[in-house]
């Protein structure tokens, strides 16, 4: 083990942490599984597992309904959920956090109900050119249907935003800025808080899509002032299909529902139906409950090993790991901003990235190959697709080892 | 093994693609497109007296997708469109049954490990189904989604 590698593992007890991931205990194509694909889904501590079976085998009921004791068990730890969200994000107040599938649908909640009643045409809608689809597509929907106007902020290329770019694209017409707080597919971390105070100086609201931040950095929605923050449970080391959006009271008071049905409304006639209070408004239907405990149970885990731990931990994987793959000729990658979370997407010449993730697959690396669902950001640096490897801090320095030596096999084969 | 996928010949051919540029006087054309890797491809053929003369192809792909183009390329010249056609039926099968008869197939059958990467067949055939619509005569560029 080099200097640095031992230095990064003494202040962090890497192998403690990964005993809690059963998923990491297995082989794949007969090598150890090396999970470097932690920016699409992270896997899940034995912490979450069990409160999800829990649920299933001890507390099974519908939520805000029965009398019953499951039910109010069930609701108890359901929206204990919430609260636990509330004090992680930092929010003034539970009723200000929305279950939602996942960043997407926060993302798609606030461009259908705020965008339906606050857009008109000739408005604008500003993204930056690095964002995941899911932070492009509900906005250019709503422009489509407004006949608003979609505009982007450029990036340059180490993959940071050009923010004096920014500053001339906010203008009388911006109603929202919606951006991501880390880039999926380039893992650069974007000045939110200055995005944001440009835009409420401009007179517009922001919107974060924290999707790939939640994981890596303590987040504040209060000293941020974000007006939105939506987030994924799945990347936080929860359930799939579980999620939270964070809006302020003011705004999601002013908002009509985003869908009809069950727990949403207080009274309903065939003449008129009257809607429930926040948080309720907005969640019709039967939720993902287990998923939801799931979630509860997953910052619970985060918290106790500490973000401010996880953070510094994961950048010096992330410094060892950009050594690495940078000692590799012909490798090329694509983000390299100052501000980075643990995610490296690169090139290599003349190899392309599905042939690079077939060849590390076979020998139990699971990277990324591909988009990103971030077509925008292929294009902006002229590349099709890339491999991304994305860490956590159950990742180790001998995994990121690993890669480099899988990508030194691959540069055999096709070269 | 991944050796079983990349075999020596389809390496040779991915670093060094045969008929590989596009084509005077190519009398049917046609383009290709997977929208999960991004790759490309524009496939020419000359085609007379219903015989293939000439076959050739420019895109961007992975290993897999660029070493298909280039051995079907070679595969088709000397061939009658109904030769071709039913070339392309018995490499599809190759990549999608179990038991494929793998006669006729001559070099093609180096494919035969992409079986075992179902994520990968699609880069296999990819020029395989712009062949169809060159055969065919489609002008919109067909897509393997």
């Amino acid at each position: 083990m080099s200097t640095l590698a031992s230095t990064i593992q003494a202040g962090f007890d890497v192998e403690k942490v990964r005993g809690d991931f059963p998923v990491l205990r297995q082989k794949v194509h007969g090598k150890p599984l090396v999970y470097l694909d932690n920016a699409a889904t992270s896997q899940k501590p034995l912490a979450v597992i069990e409160a999800i079976r829990r649920f299933y085998e001890v507390d099974c009921a519908n939520i805000h309904r029965g009398v019953h004791e499951l039910s109010q068990r069930s609701t108890a730890a359901y929206e204990q959920t919430r609260v636990k969200v509330k004090q992680f994000l930092n929010a003034r107040t539970k009723n200000e956090l929305i279950f939602v599938r996942g960043a997407t649908e926060g993302i798609n909640l606030v461009a259908s109900s705020w965008g339906r009643k606050c857009v008109k045409s000739g408005d604008e809608i500003v993204v930056s050119g690095m964002e995941h689809h899911s932070n492009i597509v509900p906005w250019q929907i709503l422009c489509e249907e407004k006949g608003a106007k979609l505009r982007v902020i450029p990036i340059d290329d180490r993959g940071e935003l050009l923010m004096e770019e920014y500053e001339k694209l906010l203008g009388p017409r911006t109603r929202m800025v919606a951006v991501a707080h880390v880039s999926n597919a380039l893992g650069t971390v974007n000045p939110v808080r200055e995005i944001i105070e440009l835009a409420h100086k401009a007179g517009a609201l922001a919107l974060i899509d924290g999707a790939q931040a939640v994981p890596h950095m303590k987040v504040d929605v209060q000293a941020l002032d974000a007006d939105f923050y939506a987030f994924s449970g799945h990347k936080v080391f929860g359930p799939t299909g579980s999620g939270m959006l964070y809006g302020k009271t003011k705004l999601l008071n002013a908002m009509p529902p985003y869908q009809g049905g069950g727990d949403m409304i207080r009274t309903v006639t065939f003449e008129k139906t009257t809607y429930n209070d926040l948080p309720y408004k907005f969640e019709a239907g039967t939720p993902n409950i287990a998923g939801g405990i799931g979630l509860g149970a997953a910052i619970d885990y985060v918290n106790r090993i500490g973000l401010d731990k996880i953070g510094a931990y994961e950048h010096e994987l992330l410094t060892y790991g950009t050594e690495a793959l940078m000692e590799i000729p012909g490798l090329r990658l694509i983000g390299t901003a100052r501000e980075k979370a643990a995610v490296l997407s690169f090139v290599m010449e003349g190899i392309h990235p599905h042939d690079i993730g077939t060849v590390l697959d076979r020998m139990g690396i699971a990277v990324r190959t591909g988009h990103h669902c971030a077509q925008p950001v292929m294009d902006r640096f002229g590349v099709p697709a890339t491999t991304r490897a994305s860490l956590a801090f159950y990742n180790t320095t001998a995994e990121v080892d690993a890669l480099a030596a899988g990508l030194r096999k691959v540069k055999e084969m096709f070269a | 093994m991944v050796d079983d996928l990349y075999q020596e010949i389809i390496l040779d051919h991915s670093k060094r693609p045969r008929n590989c540029h596009e084509m005077e006087g190519a009398n049917r054309k046609a383009e290709g497109y997977n929208p999960l890797c991004g790759d490309k491809l524009k496939l020419y053929l000359k085609v007379e007296d219903g015989v293939v003369q000439d076959a050739s192809f420019v895109g961007s792909g992975c290993a897999i997708s660029t070493a298909s183009a280039s051995l079907m390329t070679e595969s088709l010249k000397g061939k009658t469109r109904e030769e071709a056609i039913k070339l392309l039926d018995k490499f599809h099968d190759l990549l999608t049954t179990d038991t494929p008869a793998a006669k006729d197939l001559g070099k093609l059958v180096v494919f035969c490990g992409v079986r075992d990467y179902p994520a990968r067949v699609k880069c296999a055939t990819l020029a395989w189904h712009t062949l169809r619509s060159a055969l065919e005569g489609v002008d919109t560029p067909v897509s393997t989604e």
